[in-house]
């Protein structure tokens, strides 16, 4: 193709296909890659290989019915997703979420957010030729899963986070085992920064790969680590809190070369902080007891020992699972923290009982479509490695 | 917050005269109304402005109101980092008329605007490359719009004997259900069945 003139005609660029089975391309991802030896000319994704429709679906549901399909974006931390649509519907419905629920949101957005990062950074390592941190990382994770199925009943499609508050409320017993498994994690944090952080090939494969500048990565729809890693002190936690964030303590780690191993540490502080946060929710939530979701029967379905005393109860909890709560006319969006970055939901409510529209704004859309940016003149293992770092799940990238 | 709001959409619409239709502030979020063919220099403005810096671009998407003669609404939404404030834009369009891409201001704006094209049919001049996104290769209509219906009109299988997979139209076995919750009292401004002889001409 645009082969320079010196060399043989008879040499062009080649042009292969990354996927869309390839254990690097974290899911259905097709990468066209032209290269130009082994270096990277052009980079085309093809997404849209698990686009499911949710965006048309949610328009057909409603508002109750929603939230699962939020479980169903990005996969590895489900809860965080929940968590953006119930503050878009609360804002609309002008609810106020109480205190406990807010604990319980932020105990297990956290825990969210460790289930992505560890399986973020063990399978970058893996995309650098390392084995056994995802062996380890697994095994955490699969620990943390049993936490959110002992509050919700489901390793991952949880549907706990609720327009109004959480589902239920948490057993003693299973926040003391949160509370205990903390110590437990840090230890298992400094081992896998024990097989990364100083690993020669770890760092050969990553120091000054995928360099984004802050204006770029800004103009590109980045957030999250990805800015962060940039040199941005920008987390949604801080500068708008929402739910009780405000209230904890927790340092925002950035980086200063703005490449995957800045990346790499900056997950794995966050991790850090994680645990710190959630230590701090579970000593609040031993201390004080209270209501987990708010008291409008209007909008959250009573307890079932109420619906055998109450006929009110009852009616409400017939109407809300028929035809659910109408919520007011109007347009919000609202966005969370979510560990892959700025996960925001824009809902245009028109009165009814169904959204009129539920626009899903995913972090990875915004740092696949850079895919060409960044690996343009790069080599072509570093497209794993970049594409590994940008924490890719097409979960909520096809929505 | 909602004073500084007020206060940052009166200095936008006094800085580009014309452009701004309409400042709405609601639900602690400021929403520009823009004319199509302004929303570029709206954009540039918003981004390199000293009291606006909203370099952080977030989402393009599309709206659908078929019952409006412009029927589609592009929503743009972008943060300042700086102001710590979020502005939300909109333009209104219709299938035929184009609007100005984004993505000389924003690169960002990519695949947004290719989502909106491929879920609406929004179309957006001066788009290096305006194709499909995340529907299938060959796909046909955009299935986002209110009118196209959420089972779609083809399925695929494989087919064992043509060794591929085929495209068929789609088959129910039950038809999809859509209830209607409207109060019949307030909601609806359609005949309830039964209820015809209520609303028309008495005879004689």
């Amino acid at each position: 193709m645009n082969a320079p003139s010196k060399v043989d005609p008879n040499v062009r660029n080649f042009q292969i296909n990354f996927g869309p089975q390839h254990p690097a391309a974290h899911g259905v991802l097709r990468l066209v890659l032209e290269l130009d030896g082994e270096i990277v000319e052009r980079v085309d994704p093809h997404i849209g290989l698990l686009h499911r429709g949710t965006e048309k679906l949610i328009e057909t549901k409603t508002y109750l019915q929603a939230v699962p399909y939020f479980d169903r974006l990005d996969y590895v931390a489900p809860m965080n997703q929940e968590h953006a649509f119930c503050l878009a519907v609360e804002r609309l419905l002008g609810i106020e979420v109480p205190r406990r629920g807010q604990l319980i949101r932020v105990l297990y957005s956290e825990i969210g957010r460790i289930l992505s990062h560890m399986l973020n950074v063990t399978t970058q390592a893996m995309d650098c030729g390392a084995l056994t941190p995802p062996l380890w990382g697994f095994e955490e994770r699969e620990k943390l899963m049993v936490f959110y199925e002992r509050a919700s009943g489901s390793r991952m499609h949880a549907a706990y986070f609720r327009p109004g508050g959480v589902h239920q409320d948490l057993p003693v017993k299973l926040i003391e085992d949160i509370r205990d498994f903390i110590p437990y994690f840090l230890q298992v944090c400094d081992d896998l920064e024990g097989l990364l952080t100083d690993n020669r090939i770890f760092k050969q494969r990553n120091v000054d790969i995928g360099v984004v500048s802050l204006e770029d990565a800004f103009a590109w729809g980045f957030s999250g680590v990805m800015v962060r890693g940039s040199g941005a002190a920008w987390d949604l936690r801080k500068s708008q809190p929402y739910e009780c964030y405000d209230e904890l303590e927790f340092d925002i780690p950035i980086g200063k070369n703005c490449d995957n191993y800045d990346r790499y540490c900056i997950r794995m502080e966050e991790m850090r902080q994680s645990a710190h946060i959630m230590r701090q929710c579970c000593d609040l939530l031993l201390k004080e007891a209270g209501p987990v979701s708010a008291v409008d029967n209007k909008v959250v379905p009573p307890k079932r020992g109420e619906m055998k005393r109450s006929m009110e109860a009852l009616i409400h909890h017939f109407k809300l699972y028929t035809e659910g709560f109408h919520v007011p006319a109007g347009e919000v969006y609202a966005a969370v923290e979510a560990p892959k970055g700025e996960f925001g939901v824009y809902l245009v409510a028109d009165g009814t009982n169904k959204p009129y529209r539920c626009k899903i704004r995913a972090p990875g859309f915004a740092h696949l479509q850079a895919m060409d940016f960044l690996c343009r003149g790069y080599m072509l293992a570093d497209v794993s490695a970049i594409l590994g770092s940008l924490d890719i799940v097409f979960g909520e990238v096809d929505r | 917050m909602d004073e500084t709001l007020n206060e940052l959409g009166a200095h936008v619409k006094e800085a580009l005269p014309g452009a701004i239709e309409d400042v709405v502030v609601a639900f602690g979020e400021l929403t520009l109304v823009v004319s199509a063919p302004d929303v570029v220099k709206v954009l540039s403005f918003l981004r390199d402005d000293p009291s606006c810096k909203f370099v952080s671009f977030i989402d393009i998407c599309g709206v659908d109101y078929p019952k409006r003669d412009n029927r589609f609404d592009v929503v743009y939404h972008l943060l300042s980092p700086t102001l710590n404030a979020r502005v939300r834009i909109k333009v209104e369009t219709d299938e035929a008329t184009p609007v100005p891409s984004a993505t000389p201001v924003f690169p960002g704006a990519l695949w947004f605007e290719r989502e909106a094209y491929d879920m609406y049919g929004i179309l957006f001049s001066g788009h290096p490359e305006l194709r499909r996104l995340l529907t299938d290769y060959g796909f046909d209509g955009h299935p986002l719009r209110k009118d196209f219906p959420t089972t779609g009109f083809v399925e695929v299988r494989y087919d064992d004997e043509r060794k591929r997979v085929v495209y068929e139209p789609v088959k129910l076995a039950q038809e999809f259900r859509n209830f209607d919750f409207l109060s019949p009292w307030e909601g609806p401004d359609y005949v309830l069945p039964g209820d015809e002889k209520a609303s028309a001409p008495k005879a004689g």
